[in-house]
């Protein structure tokens, strides 16, 4: 028996039932929708993160020389978390191996990082900003530019003086209708001068990252970032990734001989990238996506039993024609081939007006949300083989039935 | 199957008037259909309804026969086995020089797909198809490709008369005219015989002369004709008649004189 033949049967029985192939499809029909939605929302997610999340704090061929990860996605156990702590913290002399081992082309910025209250004379009450000192070398690993002003020079870092570049937010909330360029700006009691008004970074899950102040490495905010002669971290940038591998080799080693490591013991400092904390995204998503796929499934399910129940009754309303066919020649094995066929073309239009509706419904979350959906190409890929599976499975037993049948049997029936 | 042939009650010849003897009757190329001591029984809810009781028959190609008799003479029975729809559960059957009793349900479907067109009461057209697509289908199962299938079922239909209704579906089409589309799809494969199950039972008398007509003529262009019905009018376009009686063949006459038979046999039987 023709492929083809069977497939147009198939359609047409679609196009004359309308309402009645809807009914049946709508289980296949709404799980490959959710497949579809599901796993693009995830993706967007990854992606999401990928670029703006992850990009943002740790920039591309970038690593951060740290005490401890700063980005922690997923579980760390108590023990791990005791164990970080019990490290031994960067210090002001490891910059100078650091940055002499770095291969050419690399730059090094020492970042030291500390939530603190803020205040200005233009608003009543202070408020707590993300507060860093930071070597000047911070503005050009983090692509960070301003809108106003300028961002401070290597003599203001080496002199440590006190002006301050800050973000969107902090430039609104302190400087209601002024323009905070040459204002001042108070921590811990010590004013700064505001030089720069950074870029909006945007925000990342509803938090704002345009809450923060820079000032230079060695400015008094220093004092209140990290005790004495302690920094949070060295964050290193290369041109490229393979000089990315070079640097981090040399870190590690010059770190570890600092430290007097020996070979078996392991590091007890860490040389953060962003991959590596997208690891941690990759085995959440691993998660998503499996739920993504399951959750589907029992609309799968279900609708590989009405499909089957459908294609019982077809049978059963077939049955005359069963035995026409037999009697003109038709085998058990075109029977079968038949009433599969059927089956799996029926369930595969159903999978991909899913998919369809999948698309849209992706298309939509990412107009409505912020979340940027994006459609995989194996998700429409397993959507339809799925589409087509469930067919095959649901047509199994209606079509060895019709198979089955006795011809004189099916030729009485009317 | 052979033991069983041996076994088979040749000696009920006795009981009929037979017309041809198959006892010297060999299966070959002459033969359309050779029958040795067929039987077949029922198991119906634990009572046996020996439904064909050893029958004996052989038609040579080109006849044109009618097979008669009452309800519960077995004629069904009978025409299901000629047709290889069942298989007996005793006996030989040599379809076109071909042993088939005992083959296999899909060397069956081989069988009835080469030698066999079926022409039912009912018609029996696929209703969603149309004329062309009805008349193509023993083509499909035979595996022939599709524009030598068009061409040849196209063929069919206007032998019959309907080269106009290709695209008909069943259902714009009289009566009559789905008869002669079911003539067309039982003759698309040139088969070795045209089995006929109450051809005429559905249609009004009129439309019943006009397929009689049809088959009169296929009968003159050498095509093996077997029609099963009740209707003595009906037997009578046939050459040869045998009536079945209790899963027994009754009488098998040539057209000799058979008007008068008929004649007596419609008021015995069907009167």
């Amino acid at each position: 028996m023709a492929f083809f033949e069977a497939v147009k049967l198939a359609l047409s029985q679609i196009r004359v039932q309308k309402l009645k192939s809807f009914f049946t499809l709508l289980g296949v029909m709404i799980g490959v929708m959710f497949l579809i939605a599901v796993v693009s929302i995830v993706e967007g997610m990854g992606k999401y993160m990928q670029d703006d999340i992850m990009g943002k704090i740790i920039p591309i061929n970038t690593f951060n020389l740290r005490q401890r990860p700063a980005v922690t996605i997923g579980n760390v156990t108590r023990a791990e978390w005791l164990s970080w702590n019990r490290r031994p913290r960067i210090k002001d002399e490891d910059i100078a191996p650091v940055v002499a081992a770095l291969p050419p082309g690399s730059r090094a910025a020492v970042v030291s990082e500390e939530q603190l209250s803020v205040e200005s004379k233009y608003v009543a009450k202070p408020k707590q900003v993300d507060a860093s000192n930071v070597s000047y070398q911070y503005f050009a690993i983090k692509n960070l530019g301003v809108t106003e002003g300028r961002v401070f020079t290597q003599q203001e870092d080496a002199l440590g003086s006190p002006v301050v570049v800050i973000g969107q937010d902090v430039a609104t909330y302190f400087f209601p209708g002024v323009d905070p360029i040459g204002r001042e700006l108070k921590v811990g009691h010590i004013p700064y001068t505001v030089i720069g008004i950074a870029e909006a970074q945007g925000s990342v899950f509803g938090q704002s990252l345009d809450k923060f102040i820079v000032a230079p490495l060695n400015s008094p905010l220093k004092a209140l970032t990290n005790r004495h002669g302690v920094i949070d971290q060295i964050m290193v940038q290369s041109p490229d990734a393979q000089t990315m591998i070079i640097a981090e080799d040399a870190v590690r080693s010059v770190m570890r001989s600092r430290r007097k490591l020996m070979p078996e013991v392991k590091d007890n400092f860490v040389l953060e990238t962003s991959d590596q904390d997208l690891a941690f995204w990759d085995k959440i998503k691993g998660y998503l996506v499996v739920a993504g796929i399951a959750l589907p499934m029992i609309g799968v399910i279900v609708g590989a039993i009405v499909i089957m129940n459908i294609m019982l009754v077809s049978v059963s309303e077939r049955t005359a024609e069963i035995g026409v066919r037999k009697a003109l020649g038709a085998r058990r094995r075109d029977i079968l081939a038949q009433f599969l066929v059927e089956s799996a073309t029926l369930s595969t239009v159903g999978a991909i007006v899913g998919v369809l509706i999948g698309v849209g419904l992706s298309a939509l979350i990412a107009y409505l949300s912020p979340l940027p959906t994006h459609v995989a190409a194996w998700s429409v890929i397993v959507a339809v083989i799925l589409g087509a599976g469930v067919g095959i499975v649901a047509g199994v037993y209606p079509a060895s039935r019709a198979s089955r049948l006795d011809p004189i049997t099916a030729l009485r029936a009317e | 199957m052979t033991n069983e042939l041996e076994e088979a009650p040749l000696s009920t010849t006795a009981e009929r008037r037979a017309v041809t003897s198959v006892s010297g009757v060999t299966p070959g190329q002459e033969w359309a259909i050779v029958a040795r001591g067929l039987k077949r029984e029922y198991d119906m809810g634990g009572e046996i309804v020996r439904a064909l009781r050893g029958v004996d028959l052989a038609v040579r190609r080109n006849e044109y026969v009618a097979i008669m008799g009452p309800s519960g003479s077995g004629k069904s029975t009978l025409m299901n086995l000629i047709g290889c729809l069942d298989t007996p559960d005793a006996g030989e059957y040599w379809l076109n020089g071909q042993l088939v009793s005992g083959m296999s349900d899909d060397a069956l479907a081989h069988v009835r797909n080469k030698e066999i067109g079926f022409v039912f009461q009912t018609f029996n057209l696929l209703p969603r198809s149309t004329a062309l697509q009805n008349v193509e289908l023993p083509l499909v199962y035979a595996g022939v490709s599709g524009d030598e299938r068009r061409q040849r079922a196209t063929e069919a239909l206007e032998s019959v008369e309907l080269g106009s209704r290709l695209d008909h579906r069943p259902n714009e089409l009289s009566g009559g005219q789905r008869q002669r589309v079911a003539i067309a799809r039982a003759l698309v494969n040139r088969p070795a015989i045209l089995l006929a199950d109450e051809p005429t039972g559905n249609l009004d008398s009129r439309t019943s002369e006009d397929i009689m007509r049809v088959f009169s003529g296929l009968s003159d262009h050498g095509q093996t004709v077997i029609m099963v019905t009740h209707e003595p009018d009906i037997a009578a376009h046939a050459r040869r008649v045998i009536v079945l009686r209790d899963g027994l063949v009754e009488t098998d006459e040539r057209r000799e004189n058979f008007h008068e038979r008929l004649s007596a046999f419609g008021s015995s039987v069907v009167g």
